[in-house]
């Protein structure tokens, strides 16, 4: 090897200082990065609101925002309408997606489970859960029944969806290995079917939570007399766009932590497969 | 549907008769027979195509949806090790091994087999973690926890790097020793045969070309003049045109 190196004629070595090619990546990360975007956004808004260029009626100042959430808070309208929509949207989440595991474990591993459910499953898909409102209004009132069952039947079909699509793409190699080792059925279930068919199902959770709160926005501003969203329908008569906001910030916030609560799980439950995704 | 006259044999023993398995039009076995002895290792040879997986299949009632007809009879008792290690990615080593135990003492068991194939202390590893031959002797300590009286393996080192086969080879031998299940081995390499069986049948279009019995010690080497002429016959009897020097 040396003498290779050597023999070799000086004019092909490579020279010592390099012209650095041209950058194709987007650079180091900036700290705080993700930070500055809405920072600007709030300064603008607070700049607007302090000028007098953003009138209050159109949109309240940050500070006003802020004063009325504590004012809120200590007459206890938030936390009162906070508890019932947090317990429509749990409600339907929990039923929703009990509903969806079970059916996509039924479609999953019998013919006749997924000749049965499948077609009518992709029908309600193609249809907005919205959509279902009128008739769903008129088949149950507009009280809470209404508005669980809707919520429901936005979470419960890509719960279905993601888990029946993950219990298909399970590997027939563990099948076999099952037969081979001639599991009982339960075992099957619960060592092969269920861990296989769980990132598909945690991916339909990020959905279905997205969905339960999508609904949620929806049933609470049609005839309903609690919740954050009747907060907010509230306050557009009385014209009052701080609780609005108010609302808002509420929704963006239980969206962000439901999320964040899903990924912690997805995290948790897969964390075998960590060394070769994360 | 492959139906199964006949059922389990008690000592270890295997018979199959008359056997026939196919896809569609094409039978690739047609009125197979063979008898393997308790306790006896074979390996079964051949080209791809010649049949031995579909043999080996039909042994361990893995082709439900293939069509064909016979009778097999094997001890109840038997396990598989697959090509890939076919482990569960999801579960961890120990879980893995005891995937098909039941009992309150499964635990322990699968430990004292992970000791066995040279895994003590890679219990809660997750399988990923292993390298190729470490996941195949999990494999391996699986199809053994049970004690079968029959270890089907088909192809079992087919995917390891020569090196890592070498080891496995004396592994294997070493089990063998230790819990004298009745083996088939499917393999398309001659000098593993040689080297680990003590019979070897080579499958040609579906029947058995060569039947060989195997008269080398357990410590068997390329250096053998027996060793190179069982090579000899087999390679010949696989149509490879072997000329040496």
């Amino acid at each position: 090897m040396t003498a290779s190196v050597l023999a070799r004629p000086q004019g092909t070595t490579t020279p010592s200082v390099r012209k650095p090619g041209r950058r194709l990546k987007p650079g180091r990360p900036i700290p705080l990065g993700a930070a500055i975007g809405p920072f600007l956004l709030l300064s603008v808004w607070a700049a607007g609101s302090a000028a007098g260029w953003i009138d209050p009626r159109t949109l309240s100042a940050p500070w006003t925002v802020v004063t009325t959430t504590g004012d809120l808070i200590a007459d206890g309208r938030l936390q009162d309408n906070l508890a019932i929509s947090a317990q429509r949207a749990g409600l339907g989440l929990v039923i929703g997606t009990v509903i969806g595991t079970v059916l996509a474990v039924v479609a999953g591993l019998s013919r006749w489970g997924e000749a049965l459910l499948d077609g009518p499953i992709q029908i309600k898909r193609a249809i907005p859960s919205l959509a279902l409102l009128p008739l769903l209004v008129l088949w149950f009132g507009i009280g809470e029944q209404m508005k669980v069952i809707t919520i429901t039947l936005g979470v419960f079909v890509p719960v279905y969806i993601h888990t029946h699509n993950g219990l298909r793409s399970i590997d027939s190699r563990y099948v076999e290995l099952g037969e081979s080792l001639r599991l009982p059925r339960a075992v099957f279930l619960r060592r092969i079917v269920l861990p296989g068919a769980l990132p598909g199902f945690l991916l339909g959770m990020r959905f279905a939570v997205v969905n339960a709160w999508l609904a949620l926005v929806v049933v609470e501003q049609i005839n309903s007399t609690s919740g954050i969203g009747y907060m907010m329908q509230l306050a557009r008569e009385y014209g009052q766009t701080d609780v609005i906001i108010v609302g808002l910030v509420l929704y963006g916030l239980l969206g962000l932590l439901s999320d964040g609560a899903v990924r912690l799980a997805q995290r948790r439950a897969l964390s075998w497969r960590r060394t070769l995704a994360d | 549907m492959a139906t199964n006259l006949g059922g389990l044999t008690a000592t270890g023993t295997v018979r199959v008769h008359r056997l026939v398995r196919g896809f569609g039009s094409r039978a690739v076995l047609d009125g197979f027979d063979l008898e393997i002895g308790a306790g006896e290792f074979v390996a079964l040879l051949g080209r791809s195509g010649s049949g031995k997986s579909t043999l080996l299949r039909a042994l361990a009632g893995l082709d439900s949806d293939v069509d064909g007809s016979g009778v097999i009879e094997v001890p109840e008792k038997s396990s598989v090790v697959f090509q890939d290690a076919r482990l569960l990615p999801w579960q961890r080593v120990l879980d893995n091994v005891v995937l098909g135990l039941r009992g309150s003492n499964a635990h322990e068991r699968g430990r004292a087999a992970l000791a066995e194939v040279g895994l003590a202390g890679r219990e809660n590893a997750w399988p990923n973690e292993l390298s190729g031959g470490e996941q195949q002797r999990v494999a391996l300590a699986r199809a053994l926890v049970s004690e079968p009286e029959l270890l089907l393996a088909d192809e079992p080192f087919g995917a390891l790097d020569a090196l890592t086969r070498l080891r496995m080879h004396d592994l294997l031998r070493e089990l063998y020793a230790r819990h004298r299940p009745t083996v088939l081995l499917v393999t398309h390499d001659v000098d593993e045969a040689v080297t680990l069986a003590d019979r070897v049948l080579l499958l040609d279009s579906g029947r058995i070309a060569v039947d060989l019995t195997i008269d080398l010690p357990a410590q068997r080497s390329h250096r053998q003049p027996q060793f190179l002429a069982y090579r000899e016959t087999l390679l010949r009897a696989l149509g490879v045109n072997h000329s040496e020097g």
